[in-house]
């Protein structure tokens, strides 16, 4: 930037104009979201019940949110989906990405068809896949005999979760993937080239040569998917609304649940800014490890 | 030419085919669900037996009469009415306002603290899930009168804001200085220039934010959900939730609603999926 002299730094009209716009957007951002964080936390420290009065609990809702049963289930179950899926679908939309990078057939179509799950909504989807798992696999499970497809898996705590990974991946899988693509061909022809002279081939010159190269990509994916995993709201509505038995209860659809028409507006905001923060940690760690990795290389 | 050196000589044509196979059976993942659900929609609920043909196999007529129904039931021409409405005029607004901020903030920020800082403070502003503001946001919108389709758009411009002014700023970085100094000798004014010089700049970025707001707008179920909650306005996906229990365990009827909430951005997929595959990939990864 060179050296500034204090007239560099001193406020122009065309400054002042500047700021003249950006004061307009930055009162309309705050007013709609700092400002509800704020209001957020303030409602986390009473026994708010969504209506009527109400008084200050001090940090009590803060100190229960770690003791109570059902909001400990909803973050195991929201992180384990998310972990889950984070694999899953990073994994699966690889190698589907690496197919569709080759010179195949068809191939444009192919990454067409691909991409089709992510611009579907996440509520019909759900709705169309709970068909899928409450009637046609159980009949596939009768006629050839599998047990464990027999019986709905919505309807068992053990199978209820991975439903809506499947669900998940299903749509998580075609977005990560095409953003994989676009790494793949940054990967320039003579890399090989020069990888093809030293006999490098396979899973080999994937991981020493590939792999490195699209790391960014990877990182983008890896905490897109995440990010988009610990939200899970819409799935959770038209697949399970939670149960059985609370064991698919995801933070948000707890938050939703419970704050809105369950009488815990206080507690719940409190669970809503603890949440808050889990997210901001969790997006720093990923940041300042996956970043720091990055150069590395 | 250029592929020939990277698939290796030999073996990668016949390694290729195998792929090829591969990937033309994965899509069946993806078009089977879409099948099921045209099948069962133009089914009669008789034709559904107990059985895999009853659910998959063709029906017996192709007829239109559960999408005339499922039309009726879910009010749909308002509810697609609603949707497009709410999502046309966020993409505009969000269009015109963030390029707007993302201008006025990437220009200064190097010379001012204060743009640097706000900067960061709307883009911090993606770390925040709406699952966290959505509790405040229902009292608020409701006390200022906006529990409605208004304050739905304004909160979907709030929430984008953070993303939004973060690739606009971003892609200011293409447009040489000289353009607008070009101008000022001339005489014109920042708006005069914004508007004349900056905007039209930025079109290739325009696509990319229209792209992503409209799908995050049109598949959004939770804001519209919570904040409309007391009106009987619904979007496309919410009058499939409203709905769900009004079908009961009529299938076919439920259905032909789903196909026809899903048509409208298939439709869209089919004549613009250039547009969205490369918006969606832009918005990724810059």
């Amino acid at each position: 930037m060179g050296n500034h002299t204090k007239r560099d730094k001193a406020w122009t009209k065309n400054d002042k104009i500047f700021l003249g716009i950006l004061i307009p957007v930055l009162a309309l951002f705050f007013f709609f979201n700092t400002l509800p964080l704020l209001k957020g936390f303030y409602y986390g420290l009473t026994n708010y019940r969504g209506y009527g009065d109400y008084d200050f609990v001090g940090l009590r809702n803060f100190k229960d949110i770690f003791t109570d049963l059902r909001v400990g289930k909803s973050y195991l179950f929201t992180f384990k989906y998310a972990v889950v899926m984070t694999i899953a679908v990073n994994l699966i939309s690889l190698i589907l990405a690496l197919g569709l990078n080759r010179e195949i057939r068809g191939k444009s179509a192919l990454r067409g068809i691909y991409f089709v799950p992510n611009i579907l909504g996440g509520l019909v989807v759900g709705y169309i896949f709970s068909f899928i798992f409450t009637y046609i696999l159980p009949t596939v499970g009768e006629i050839t005999g599998i047990g464990f497809l027999q019986n709905s898996m919505l309807a068992s705590t053990k199978t209820a979760w991975l439903a809506i990974v499947i669900v998940g991946a299903w749509q998580g899988i075609a977005m990560n993937t095409i953003i994989y693509i676009s790494g793949l061909q940054t990967v320039p022809a003579e890399v090989y080239e020069a990888g093809m002279i030293d006999g490098v081939s396979g899973w080999k010159k994937f991981w020493n040569l590939t792999f490195p190269l699209i790391l960014p990509f990877f990182t983008i994916n890896l905490v897109l998917c995440m990010k988009n995993a610990l939200m899970v709201f819409d799935q959770i509505m038209s697949l399970t609304k939670g149960g059985p038995s609370q064991s698919t209860e995801s933070i948000s659809y707890l938050i939703y649940q419970n704050g809105m028409s369950g009488g815990q507006f206080g507690f719940q905001s409190a669970n809503a800014f603890v949440f808050f923060l889990v997210i901001v940690i969790i997006s720093f760690l990923q940041m300042k490890f996956l970043g720091g990795k990055e150069e590395q290389l | 030419m250029k592929k020939k050196n990277r698939e290796g000589a030999v073996g990668g044509k016949a390694i290729n085919n195998v792929i090829n196979v591969l990937l033309a059976l994965g899509c069946l993942t993806i078009l089977f669900p879409l099948y099921m659900t045209v099948i069962i929609a133009f089914k009669k609920p008789s034709e559904m037996t107990n059985d895999v043909a009853g659910a998959l196999g063709f029906p017996a007529n192709w007829n239109f009469d559960n999408f005339i129904e499922a039309m009726r039931v879910t009010d749909f021409w308002r509810s697609l009415g609603n949707s497009l409405f709410l999502t046309g005029v966020t993409v505009i607004i969000c269009i015109l306002l963030h390029s707007l901020a993302g201008y006025v903030i990437g220009r200064k920020m190097a010379k001012h603290k204060l743009f640097k800082a706000s900067y960061f403070y709307i883009v911090s502003g993606m770390f925040v899930p709406f699952a966290v503001l959505m509790m405040p946001l229902v009292k608020q919108t409701a006390q200022i009168g906006m529990a409605n389709r208004l304050g739905v758009i304004v909160l979907y411009v709030v929430f984008f804001m953070p993303m939004n002014v973060l690739l606009y700023s971003g892609y200011l970085k293409n447009i040489p200085i000289a353009l607008e100094e070009a101008a000022c000798v001339d005489g014109a004014t920042v708006w005069q220039t914004y508007w004349k010089i900056i905007f039209p700049n930025m079109k290739p970025m325009h696509a990319t934010v229209a792209v992503l707001t409209a799908m995050s707008t049109w598949n959004d179920v939770m804001t519209p959900l919570v904040i409309m909650s007391g009106s009987d306005v619904n979007t496309l996906p919410l009058a499939q939730l409203n709905f769900q229990s009004q079908f009961g365990t009529n299938y076919n009827l439920a259905f032909a609603s789903y196909l026809l909430a899903l048509l409208p951005i298939l439709i869209f997929y089919i004549i613009c999926q250039k547009q969205i595959i490369n918006g969606v990939v832009n918005g990724a990864v810059k």
